[in-house]
């Protein structure tokens, strides 16, 4: 599995997408696989304000629940209601159409690069 | 980390592993789901040559084991094969066990690969203060793998030149599989119909290869909990412990207390037989897709903040649809119907007490 150089990460296993000042969250292929078949996405509401690093929603595969922290201080947007009717999306295609939230931040906090990600989940 | 013969063959086939019971084990290949659905359709192969395997031999056999066993294994017929529990002395459970008889004096002990010391330690104390002389813990000499669901004993007859439909549910039988001299045996741990076979270590990847290539989908641990638990199966660690005995986990029907002999926990259980035991294992269901889980507080009522029960396993059921737990409860909160109210990571849901198992097989 290779991460795309295009965005950034963060140590909990969020990619994050920046255009203008929204950005586009999910979760990287890695943390995806160690979850197994994703069952259940719970995300939060448009309107809800983010806090950096902290649990803003949930993945659950059949085994385990994962969480989804903010990357950056922000309001959500927008949610992928396609990956709440398909949760498996965040399998298939986690940095593609698995996308989980949009959300318009207000400041940017330093992330990680696609080599310094892989480098952490020894992918490097 | 332990690993089992096939531990690079499950690599090879694109396993993910995980830690169980100290083992380092595949927990899935690709999908966990279509590993699950592969033995509720057709027919799966999971690796479990992590489990015990502990031969009982020679003269009093039978004796030895009516008194090590809360079950009566001089009962079990040659050729078949009883669910047990190797108990302490206070009555709580060391492990659940399936005990095959091979011949009249031969019995084969299947344990759970977590607990391989705990019952060859128990057994052999028991051996010695009963004066005998014949366990023998041959776990390392052996690969186990399972086959199951409900195409997988037409799958295994194309491979074996053994009669499969003279091997019915708890049954044992040998037979040549793939040209390898193995040990069948009609059990399992996923609710479906299907086979353990044992053979020797040294022709696992062969028989695996052997049944994969004649259709059999590899499954790791991940589907085969999710299968048990819809099933309704205990897994030691979780629904049994040496916190735990036999009445609370509604397994009364193992201990046989009705015989003159006397066995390991015998006094113990007998008294326990006769009180209500202060909370039981039971089923719960749930609405919605989000899972009540292993350690997540039961209460009686939304309202209540006074835990009355814990969740042993919980998923949302691949073949359901919907959530499945086990639990134990108080007991005047088990009753079939009764409604709960389970912390979800700080969210309330309510559940309800069913009969298990959730899922059953049509015949």
């Amino acid at each position: 599995m290779s991460n795309p150089t295009n965005l950034q990460y963060t140590k909990e296993h969020e990619w994050v997408s920046i255009e203008g000042d929204v950005a586009t969250i999910g979760i990287t292929e890695y943390a995806a696989e160690k979850l197994g078949d994703v069952v259940f996405v719970d995300l939060p509401k448009v309107g809800t304000s983010t806090t950096y690093m902290k649990i803003c929603g949930e993945i659950e595969s059949t085994k385990s629940v994962g969480e989804l922290y903010a990357p950056l201080d922000g309001e959500v947007v927008e949610i992928n209601n396609a990956v709440v009717s398909a949760p498996e999306t965040v399998n298939t295609d986690p940095f593609g159409a698995g996308w989980l939230i949009k959300v318009r931040f207000t400041s940017l906090p330093e992330l990680m690069t696609a080599e310094e990600y892989s480098a952490l989940t020894g992918e490097g | 980390m332990p690993q089992t013969p096939l531990h690079a063959e499950h690599a090879r086939l694109g396993a993910s592993f995980t830690d169980f019971g100290g083992w380092d084990m595949p927990v899935r290949y690709s999908s966990d789901l279509a590993e699950h659905q592969a033995v509720r359709e057709s027919a799966g192969v999971f690796d479990i040559s992590h489990m015990a395997e502990i031969f009982i031999t020679g003269s009093g056999s039978a004796a030895f084991l009516d008194y090590a066993l809360v079950g009566q294994a001089s009962a079990i017929a040659n050729g078949k094969a009883k669910y047990s529990l190797i108990c302490n002395a206070q009555g709580n459970i060391i492990d659940d066990l399936i005990v095959y008889r091979l011949a009249d004096d031969e019995y084969l002990v299947i344990a759970n690969a977590g607990n391989r010391h705990a019952v060859v330690v128990a057994l052999n104390e028991r051996a010695a203060s009963y004066g005998f002389q014949g366990v023998a813990d041959r776990s390392d000499e052996f690969a186990l793998l399972a086959i199951q669901g409900p195409t997988a004993t037409a799958l295994l007859q194309t491979l074996t030149d053994a009669d499969l439909s003279a091997l019915p549910y708890y049954s044992i039988g040998t037979g040549n599989l793939s040209g390898v001299g193995s040990y069948l045996c009609r059990t399992g741990y996923t609710g479906e119909d299907g086979f353990e076979i044992l053979f020797p270590a040294d022709k696992a990847v062969e028989v695996l290869n052997a049944l994969i290539q004649a259709g059999a989908t590899p499954c790791g641990l991940a589907s085969r909990d999710t299968l048990r638990l819809e099933a309704g199966m205990p897994l030691y660690g979780h629904e049994l412990s040496l916190e735990i005995n036999p009445y609370q986990a509604g397994l009364g029907r193992v201990v046989k207390l009705d015989r003159d002999e006397d066995f390991v926990g015998k006094s113990a259980l007998a008294a326990l037989s006769t009180q209500t035991p202060d909370k039981q294992l039971v089923g719960l269901i749930g609405e919605g897709k989000r899972a009540a889980r292993a350690e997540y507080s039961i209460y009686s009522s939304v309202d209540s903040t006074e835990p009355i029960g814990e969740i042993t396993s919980g998923a949302l059921s691949p073949t359901l649809g919907y959530p499945v737990a086990m639990a134990y409860v108080a007991t005047a909160s088990s009753e079939v119907g009764n409604i709960v109210s389970v912390d979800i990571r700080g969210t309330r849901a309510e559940m309800t007490v069913v009969k298990l198992p959730f899922y059953k097989r049509s015949k």
